[in-house]
C-alpha cells in the first residue's frame, strides 16, 4: 500500500519504558508494521515479560509455577533489553531517558508503559513483617505461594477487590481458613456496585470465607518480627500467619515528576491517539503512553479521562500507540476499545464489558443468581454502559455492541433466558474513597477544585 | 408480479438449488449486497459478517424451532423427543451442553482430545497406506469418511462391528436435512426420523450396559455422571449422543474433502504446506473460512422484532444465517475469495460463534490437521480426476459425495 508508506516514520530510535504486557505488545506491533530502527525495552524487573492474571489464580493454586507465566514471543522483535534497572527520569528537551544506573538512552520517540505496582501496607514496620505479602509480580506470587504451601492456620486478606477476592478463593480451594477485611459494604463493590457486591457477599460466605465488611484493619500484630494476627476497627481481632495486602495499585509515575509531562498519581494523561500531554495540557508528538499507567479520554464515557487496569486494554492500547508512533498523521488511529476484564473466583467466571461504575442502575437481563449464571446490565441516564456476566461470557459481545451504539437502558425484552423478570435497581456505586481497595477502573475527570499555574521560564 | 428468477427474494431457492451446489459463492456475494434479504416465503436471509456476528450473539435469537410462528413440520416433526442442545435455548441448552462437555473437554476433561492425537495419526496412516500404489481412488469413501467415523465411534464407545449400522443410520438422518428439488420430502423425512429413533435406542441400550460395566469412553462417562448437577436423563442421553455421533460423522468428512479439493485447485498452496508444515493449523482455519462444511444455519428464530442493517426481522419468522457468505465478506476479510493458508486475523464462522459455537471444534481441527498432513506427505503427485466433483445433496452440510483423485505417473 503506497499511501501507507508515505510519511511513515520507520527509522530512528524508539525507547519503551516498561517491559510487561503493554511494552512487549507495542514492540511486536512496531516490528509488525515495519519499524526498522533501534528499539530498546527498559524494565525494572529482571525477567522477560510475563503474564500477571495467572498469578492470583493458577499460581496460588499450585497449578502453575510463578516462573512459568512468561508471555509468548509472538515474533522476533530485535530489541535491546535493559532489564532489572528502573528508569529514573525523562529529559524531554534533550529527548533521552535516564536510567537509575545513570545510563542515558536517547530517543526519537518514547513509549511509557510502566504500569502499576501493588499499594503497600501503609505502616512500614508492619509491612516488613514476615508473613505480610502483596501480590503484583511473579516474585510476589512465588513468595506468597510458598507461604501458603507451608499450611498457615489462617490467612488474612486485606481488601476485597478482584485481587483480594481471587486470593481468598484460592485459599479456600486449598482448604485454608481465610478472613477477608473490607472497608466498603461488600466485596467487588468498587468495580461492580453494591447490588452485585451483595451477591458476592453471599458467594464468599457460602464458600466459608470469614468476610468482614465495613471494618478496617487498625494494626497488624507480631512477635519476633513475624505476623501473628490483626486488630480491626470494630474492636475484634484475629490470629493469622499470613496477611495479603490487596489495597489496589499505585501508578508508576514518580519517575516522571520532573519531566514536564502530565503525569501524576492518577496516571499519564494522553489524547485518544495515546500521545502524552505536557503538564500544560499541550499534546506532544514524540511521547506516547499505553497500559495501566495511561489516562485517556473515552467517548463512551463522556470523554472523561479513564485509566484501566485491564489485560485487554493493555494489549489494545499498546497496539494503537505503536501504530501511531510510526504512522503519519492522517493514518493514526484512536484508542476506542470498549473496556473489558475477567476474573475467576469461587468456581465462577466473571467477565465485564464497559465500565460498570459509570452507571446509575443495574438489571439482571439474563439468567438468575439462583442458578449462578447471569448477565447484569448497567445503565447511565437511560443508556447501556456496561454488562457483567457470571458463567455466561459468550453473551458479552451482544452487550458490547449495545454499549457502542448507546442502546437504551434497560435492554428490551426477548432474551430466551430472561428468567428473573426484575426491574432495574440502583447500581449503588460507592465513592472509591470509602473502599479498602483502590478501584481497577478510575474515572478520573479532573476535579474542578484543582488549579494549574503556568510557569514561564526566562528566555 | 411474478417472482423474478434473479431477484433477491429468490436467493434461498437458488442457493438450495442443486444446480448451484458446486459454486454457491456468487449467490452469497449477491446476498451480501442486500445484507438482509426477505424471501418470497417469508424467510429472512442474512449474509454479511457483522450482521451475522450480531445475530449469533443476540440472546433474542432462538435456536428452538418450537418458537416459529408457523411450525414447519418438514424440519420439526410434531412427535418425538425434545430437540438436542443444538436446537435448544439457554438455560436448558447450557445445562445439556455442559453435561455433555464434562467427559469431552475443559474444565473437567482438558486432555481428552489431545490424547487422541496418536490414534488419529495411526488411523490416518493406515487409511493412507491403503491408497498407496492405487492410480485412482475416491478420497471420500477411502479416507475422509472412515477417519472421523472411526474416531467418533471410538470416542463415544460404539463397538467397531456396529459401525456399518451406525453409518447407515447417520446417512439416513442427514439425507433428511436435504432439500431435494424434485421429490416428495415426506418419505425421506420419515426415514430420517425412524433412523434417528433407532440410533437413539441403540445408544441408550449401549449406555445402559456401560452403566453397569463402565469402560473408558464418553458413553460410560455420561451414563455414570455423578457431578453436582446430576446426570443426563436417559432420554437426554440418547438425544445428545445421537447429535454427537451425527455431527462427528457428517462435518469433518466434508472439511477433509473440501481441504484436499481446495489444495489441489491451489497447487502453490499445496507446495507451500509441503515445505512449511507448521502452516497446517492456519491452513485448516482458512479452509473453515473458505470452504466451510456447514454453509448456513437454517433453524434460528427471533423472539422479538430485531432490527438488523435497517431491516426489522419480525418475531417468529425463519431466520437463516449464511455463515459461508459472512466468512467471505470483503468488509471483514481482505481479498476474501483467495485461499491464503497463512491468513492472519482469521475469525471465520466455520464453527459458528456464540453459545452454539461448534461443540466438536477441537476434535474437527485435530482430525483435519492430521489428515491433511498425512495426505500431503503420503500421496504421490495427487490430481483431481473430476472437477467440480459430484456433490452431496445438502446445501447446509455441503461437500463432495465423491472426490476422485489420481496419483503417480499418468
Amino acid at each position: 500500500m503506497p499511501g501507507e508508506a508515505r510519511g511513515a516514520r520507520r527509522d530512528g530510535r524508539i525507547v519503551i519504558v516498561g517491559a510487561s504486557l503493554a511494552g512487549l505488545r507495542a514492540a511486536e506491533t512496531l516490528r509488525d508494521e515495519g519499524f526498522e530502527g533501534e528499539l530498546t525495552l527498559v524494565g525494572d524487573e529482571p525477567q522477560l515479560p510475563y503474564d500477571r492474571p495467572p498469578l492470583s489464580k493458577l499460581v496460588l493454586l499450585g497449578k502453575a509455577g510463578a516462573e512459568d507465566c512468561g508471555l509468548p514471543a509472538r515474533r522476533p522483535i530485535d530489541a535491546r533489553w535493559r532489564l532489572g534497572v528502573p528508569a529514573s527520569g525523562v529529559d524531554a528537551a534533550g529527548k533521552s531517558v535516564v536510567l537509575a544506573d545513570g545510563e542515558r538512552l536517547p530517543f526519537d520517540r518514547l513509549l511509557i508503559a510502566t504500569g502499576t505496582r501493588a499499594r503497600p501496607w501503609p505502616v512500614p514496620g508492619e509491612a516488613a513483617l514476615e508473613g505480610v505479602f502483596t501480590l503484583r509480580t511473579s516474585a510476589d506470587a512465588g513468595r506468597l505461594v510458598a507461604a501458603l504451601d507451608a499450611g498457615p492456620r489462617r490467612v488474612l486478606v486485606i481488601g476485597a477487590g478482584f485481587t483480594g477476592s481471587e486470593v481468598a478463593s484460592a485459599c479456600r480451594e486449598r482448604g485454608l481458613e481465610v478472613t477477608v477485611a473490607e472497608r466498603g459494604r461488600a466485596p467487588l463493590i468498587g468495580a461492580l456496585g453494591g447490588t452485585v457486591g451483595d451477591w458476592a457477599t453471599r458467594l464468599q460466605r457460602a464458600h466459608g470465607v470469614d468476610l468482614r465488611c465495613g471494618v478496617t484493619v487498625t494494626a497488624l500484630t507480631s512477635a519476633g518480627g513475624r505476623l501473628t494476627g490483626a486488630e480491626f476497627s470494630d474492636g475484634s481481632r484475629i490470629e493469622a500467619d499470613v496477611a495479603v495486602v490487596c489495597l489496589g495499585a499505585v501508578r508508576n509515575t514518580e519517575w516522571l515528576a520532573d519531566s514536564g509531562l502530565a503525569a501524576g498519581p492518577r496516571g499519564v494523561a494522553c489524547d485518544a491517539g495515546c500521545r502524552v500531554f505536557t503538564m500544560y495540557g499541550i499534546v506532544t508528538d514524540d511521547v506516547f503512553v499505553a497500559g495501566d499507567v495511561a489516562r485517556f479520554p473515552h467517548p463512551l464515557f463522556e470523554y472523561q479521562l479513564i485509566a484501566l487496569e485491564h489485560w485487554g486494554n493493555a494489549v489494545a492500547q499498546a497496539e494503537i500507540a505503536a501504530h501511531n508512533m510510526i504512522a503519519p498523521g492522517p493514518l493514526r488511529r484512536p484508542h476506542l476499545a470498549v473496556p473489558s476484564f475477567w476474573s475467576g473466583q469461587f468456581g465462577l467466571n466473571i467477565k465485564s464489558v464497559g465500565v460498570p461504575t459509570f452507571s446509575d442502575q443495574v438489571v439482571i437481563a439474563q439468567g438468575s443468581p439462583e442458578e449462578r449464571r447471569l448477565v447484569a446490565v448497567y445503565g447511565y441516564r437511560g443508556r447501556i454502559t456496561a454488562a457483567v456476566t457470571v458463567n455466561r461470557a459468550k453473551w458479552l459481545e451482544h452487550y458490547r455492541r449495545l454499549i457502542e451504539s448507546a442502546a437504551p437502558f434497560p435492554p428490551g425484552p426477548g432474551a430466551a433466558d430472561h428468567l428473573a423478570d426484575l426491574e432495574p435497581v440502583p447500581s449503588d456505586v460507592p465513592d472509591p474513597r470509602v473502599l479498602t481497595h483502590g478501584p481497577t477502573v478510575a474515572l478520573t475527570g479532573h476535579l474542578p477544585d484543582r488549579r494549574l499555574t503556568l510557569v514561564r521560564h526566562d528566555g | 408480479m411474478p417472482a423474478d428468477a434473479s431477484s433477491a427474494d429468490t436467493l434461498f431457492r437458488r442457493i438450495t438449488d442443486y444446480a448451484n451446489r458446486a459454486d454457491p459463492y456468487p449467490l452469497y456475494a449477491e446476498l451480501r449486497e442486500h445484507k438482509v434479504a426477505r424471501q418470497e416465503d417469508g424467510k429472512y436471509l442474512v449474509g454479511t459478517y457483522d450482521e451475522i456476528a450480531a445475530l449469533l450473539h443476540d440472546p433474542r435469537v432462538s435456536s428452538d424451532l418450537r418458537n416459529r410462528a408457523e411450525p414447519d413440520p418438514s424440519i420439526m416433526p410434531p412427535e418425538g423427543p425434545p430437540p438436542s442442545f443444538i436446537g435448544r435455548d439457554d438455560p436448558e441448552h447450557d445445562r445439556l451442553r455442559r453435561l455433555a462437555m464434562r467427559p469431552f473437554g475443559p474444565p473437567h476433561s482438558p486432555g481428552r482430545i489431545d490424547a487422541l492425537r496418536g490414534d488419529i495419526a495411526r488411523i490416518s496412516g493406515q487409511l493412507a497406506d491403503g491408497l498407496r500404489g492405487k492410480s485412482s481412488f475416491d478420497l471420500v469413501d477411502d479416507f475422509a469418511f472412515p477417519l472421523p467415523v472411526t474416531v467418533i465411534c471410538d470416542l463415544l464407545g460404539v463397538p467397531s462391528e456396529d459401525i456399518p449400522q451406525v453409518h447407515t443410520w447417520a446417512d439416513t438422518v442427514v439425507s433428511g436435512l436435504d432439500f431435494p428439488p424434485d421429490e416428495d420430502p415426506g418419505a425421506r423425512r420419515h426415514a430420517a426420523y425412524e433412523a434417528r429413533s433407532a440410533m437413539g435406542q441403540y445408544l441408550g441400550e449401549l449406555a445402559e450396559k456401560r452403566r453397569h460395566s463402565p469402560t473408558d469412553d464418553m458413553l460410560s462417562a455420561l451414563a455414570n455422571e455423578d457431578g453436582p448437577e446430576g446426570a443426563l436423563t436417559q432420554q437426554e442421553l440418547m438425544v445428545t449422543t445421537v447429535l454427537l455421533l451425527i455431527a462427528g460423522h457428517e462435518t469433518t468428512v466434508n472439511l477433509i474433502t473440501n481441504g484436499m479439493l481446495t489444495l489441489l485447485r491451489n497447487p502453490e498452496a499445496l507446495e507451500r504446506l509441503r515445505a512449511e508444515p507448521e502452516l497446517i493449523p492456519s491452513a485448516v482455519e482458512e479452509l473453515l473460512r473458505y470452504e466451510p462444511p456447514v454453509q448456513f444455519l437454517p433453524q434460528r428464530t427471533p423472539l422479538a422484532d430485531i432490527e438488523v442493517a435497517g431491516v426489522t426481522i419480525p418475531k417468529g419468522v425463519p431466520l437463516i444465517l449464511v455463515l459461508a457468505a459472512g466468512s467471505r465478506d470483503p468488509l471483514r476479510f481482505p481479498d476474501p475469495d483467495r485461499f491464503d493458508p497463512a491468513r492472519r486475523d482469521n475469525q471465520h464462522f466455520g464453527f459458528g460463534s456464540g453459545i452454539h459455537n461448534c461443540f466438536g471444534a477441537p476434535l474437527a481441527r485435530l482430525e483435519t490437521q492430521i489428515a491433511l498432513t498425512t495426505l500431503i506427505n503420503l500421496l504421490d503427485g495427487p490430481r483431481l480426476l473430476k472437477d467440480p466433483p459430484e456433490y452431496r445433496n445438502s446445501p447446509v452440510l455441503r461437500g463432495p459425495r465423491h472426490l476422485l483423485l489420481g496419483q503417480g505417473k499418468h
